[in-house]
């Protein structure tokens, strides 16, 4: 990694993006370890009409389980609660911080394990339980490399895609007492789960993500490889589930096709090495599993793309990050740029709606919609129209057509040169005349327009126009032109 | 191949629908496309009102404004014909997004469907209606890529018809380059709204191209080959990318039209 790090802040994505693109060592790694993914995913799905059913699917599981969001989250809440799982719900990450506090001080737990989520990222748990001397050590070995680097992640799937074999040697040197260097990757598996170990037998609390939430049934499946997020929920006496509310899916039926569609899309593996179906705390007679189980539910924002009909499709999202594998723009800045929890694709679509719109709105404009997140989302999530939309309502003050309410930073990249432009462009375009003779003038013109064209003439020549447009060239071609069926009235 | 081609077995009418950076920067390219389909014998309309198809605003977040100018496209072709498009991006927008940009209006929506029904793109046109015998072309040896835009791929599903018409010619050897699926950077505003990551994704697709050995490319999408061209031209190197109709009008020796009959 360079030595500048990206600020953690969406406003800057530009600044982090301009140094992250300048440097050829990060471009080479970041484009390898896409490669690498990218390869991987696309020979779990040798056949496209076999993905595409298998994502119809997924995407009408999704579809269903959102547009019957409120009776499955009750539906679901019934169900755990007779397994005897606490559920608790958290409006934003002030809430989500404070439930776990008061668990946490109610068993005077002093150290938390936790697997891999990116909706405790998203609450920046780790960070408030430090306020209150809880120590919550990530137990996913990426995420572990990143907590003891004080650095963050830049993969939903792979939170430390950024860090090369080098840095993981030099982080453990530093930080695991009696490691010593080496940059063998194996040794540093071994080195790094050995440390964890005794976190394990010692942490009072677990802390995991969930994949899905199966309201049939009360249900919290966890999907991961490394065996931490097994340890993290069962050893501790204490297991806290956190997720966002529409992880929801209403069926355990539903499990078997999302499942296969996340693991091939987000490592290209048939299944993981570990499935947790999570039912409950340890029962009478039961000799091993946490003695109490809650599970937070968190909103922090996705109300609001629920609320939505043309916002709503972003909750389907399984989080395997097979569209930032498969983005050219993810691949060229790297995770970090974006300085949001979630980066990439989905990030840009679900970031303004945990966030806002003002503070990210830079991160929808960030896409050239070439529609590779599109073809390759598992879900079927139409992300090109998600980040027009957002667009839209990026530079609208009032909601727009199809919009109920106005988005939190609605308006947020308003610009009256902006929006003076496109007026202009409109009145240009939509009246042939006044076309026609704007192209017959920059043609004649070609020679004046400037040299430098802001954005554009950095690493090009500057735009010119033809000669001749080819409506005079064709004109000229014959002298009688067929009739003019000019019925365009200027339409604006 | 899609979208589908319009049931006419042989069309003797087409609309030609040049797009406005062919108009404006790229008027070969609308030549030699219109020479390709004269050859074959088909009568080229064009349409002298037509403008753009409210592209660029659409994807900037302006609805409104690319609809006024769409609305500005929809009375120019009311007889039956195919519309023939040398862009995929442009054949893209009007055959997925007129219908949606005008589903409010009963009235316009159905003629913005009927428009979309009838829109195909340039190669995909070549391929599917024209049948043009392709066999007695020039038969130089010449080693070519080809850069497919986005919506081509994606939304027009034209990377077949591109590759059908190179493969189809004699003489011509596709070179294949690294990442070939991946964007060149255009993107439309993109291109000038993150200027640093457009030109890093430009200067890959170049590299990947130039790497091939080969002496041209072509494309059937001019955004894209303005942004490709325009940095060559920067970096000072002979390599340039065309667009497919005037490789092919070139291979298949047809006069240019202005020479024409």
């Amino acid at each position: 990694m360079s030595a500048v790090r990206p600020v953690a802040d969406p406003l800057a994505f530009k600044d982090n993006a301009r140094i992250v693109v300048a440097d050829p060592v990060l471009r080479r790694s970041f484009r390898g370890a896409m490669d690498f993914l990218t390869d991987k995913r696309a020979a779990q799905f040798p056949d496209v009409a076999g993905f595409n059913r298998l994502r119809a699917l997924g995407e009408s599981i999704r579809q269903y389980a959102l547009a019957n969001l409120p009776q499955l989250l009750g539906q679901l809440e019934e169900r755990l609660a007779e397994r005897g799982v606490h559920v608790h719900w958290a409006e934003n990450a002030e809430d989500a911080n404070r439930l776990f506090l008061e668990i946490a001080q109610r068993h005077d737990a002093k150290l938390m394990v936790k697997g891999k989520s990116m909706v405790s990222e998203e609450i920046e748990l780790n960070h408030r339980m430090a306020e209150h001397g809880i120590d919550c050590v990530e137990t996913d070995m990426g995420e572990y490399i990143l907590q003891l680097d004080h650095d963050r992640p830049s993969h939903i799937i792979m939170p430390a895609i950024h860090k090369t074999k080098e840095d993981v040697a030099r982080i453990f040197a530093e930080h695991i007492p009696g490691a010593g260097y080496t940059e063998d990757v194996n040794e540093l598996i071994a080195i790094g789960r050995r440390a964890l170990r005794d976190k394990f037998a010692t942490a009072k609390i677990g802390v995991s993500g969930v994949n899905f939430l199966v309201a049939e049934t009360g249900s919290i499946v966890l999907v991961e490889n490394e065996g931490n997020g097994r340890l993290s929920t069962t050893v501790p006496d204490v297991h806290i589930a956190i997720t966002g509310i529409e992880k929801v899916i209403a069926k355990l039926e539903h499990v078997a096709p999302l499942f296969t569609l996340l693991t091939r899309s987000a490592t290209g593996q048939a299944v993981t090495t570990y499935l947790n179906v999570i039912s409950g705390p340890r029962r009478e007679g039961e000799k091993d599993g946490p003695r109490e189980q809650h599970l937070i539910l968190l909103d922090n924002g996705r109300t609001q793309a629920y609320r939505e009909e043309r916002f709503r499709a972003t909750l389907q999202c399984i989080r395997c990050g097979a569209c930032m594998n498969h983005c050219p723009v993810y691949a060229r800045v790297g995770g970090l740029s974006y300085g949001t929890t979630y980066p990439g694709p989905i990030g840009a679509i679900i970031s303004p709606h945990l966030m806002n719109l003002e503070s990210t709105r830079d991160l929808p404009t960030a896409s050239s919609l070439c529609g590779a997140c599109g073809e390759v989302c598992p879900v079927g999530i139409p992300i090109p129209d998600l980040l027009m939309r957002l667009r839209e309502a990026a530079r609208h003050d009032e909601p727009v057509a199809q919009q109920r309410k106005a988005l939190k930073g609605q308006g947020g990249a308003r610009r009256m040169l902006e929006v003076a432009a496109w007026k202009g462009w409109r009145l240009v375009y939509a009246n042939s005349r006044i076309y026609r003779l704007v192209t017959w003038l920059a043609t004649r013109c070609r020679r004046l327009l400037p040299g430098r064209q802001a954005g554009w003439t950095g690493t090009r020549v500057a735009l010119r126009p033809a000669p001749r447009s080819l409506r005079e060239r064709l004109a000229q071609r014959r002298p009688t032109p067929i009739p003019m069926d000019d019925t365009s009235k200027p339409a604006a | 191949m899609s979208p589908p081609v319009p049931a006419l077995p042989t069309p003797r009418d087409v609309y030609f629908f040049a797009t406005c950076v062919v108009d404006m920067f790229e008027p070969e390219a609308g030549l030699d496309a219109i020479a390709v389909l004269e050859h074959a014998g088909l009568r080229v309309t064009f349409p002298e009102a037509q403008t753009c198809c409210g592209q660029p605003a659409y994807t900037t977040g302006f609805p409104e404004e690319a609809l006024r100018v769409a609305r500005a496209q929809l009375d120019l072709f009311p007889e039956p014909w195919p519309i023939v498009v040398p862009s995929g991006s442009c054949a893209g927008m009007i055959h997925h997004h007129w219908p949606r940009l005008f589903a409010h209006d009963a009235e316009l929506s159905k003629r913005a469907r009927d428009i979309a029904s009838r829109v195909v793109e340039f190669t995909d046109f070549v391929v599917g209606t024209l049948g043009l015998d392709l066999a007695d072309a020039d038969d130089a040896p010449v080693k070519v890529a080809l850069h497919t835009s986005c919506s081509a791929r994606r939304e027009m599903d034209t990377l077949r018809s591109g590759r059908a018409v190179l493969a189809a010619l004699p003489g011509v050897e596709l070179a294949h380059h690294d990442h070939e699926s991946e964007c060149c950077g255009f993107g439309g505003t993109f291109s000038v709204k993150h200027p640093e990551i457009s030109a890093a994704m430009a200067g890959d697709k170049l590299d990947a191209i130039a790497a091939t050995g080969c002496s041209t490319f072509v494309s059937a999408d001019c955004g894209c080959l303005l942004n490709l061209n325009s940095t060559l031209a920067k970096r000072g190197t002979p390599l340039r990318g065309r667009h497919v109709a005037s490789f092919l009008r070139e291979r298949l020796r047809i006069a240019s039209v202005e020479h024409g009959p």
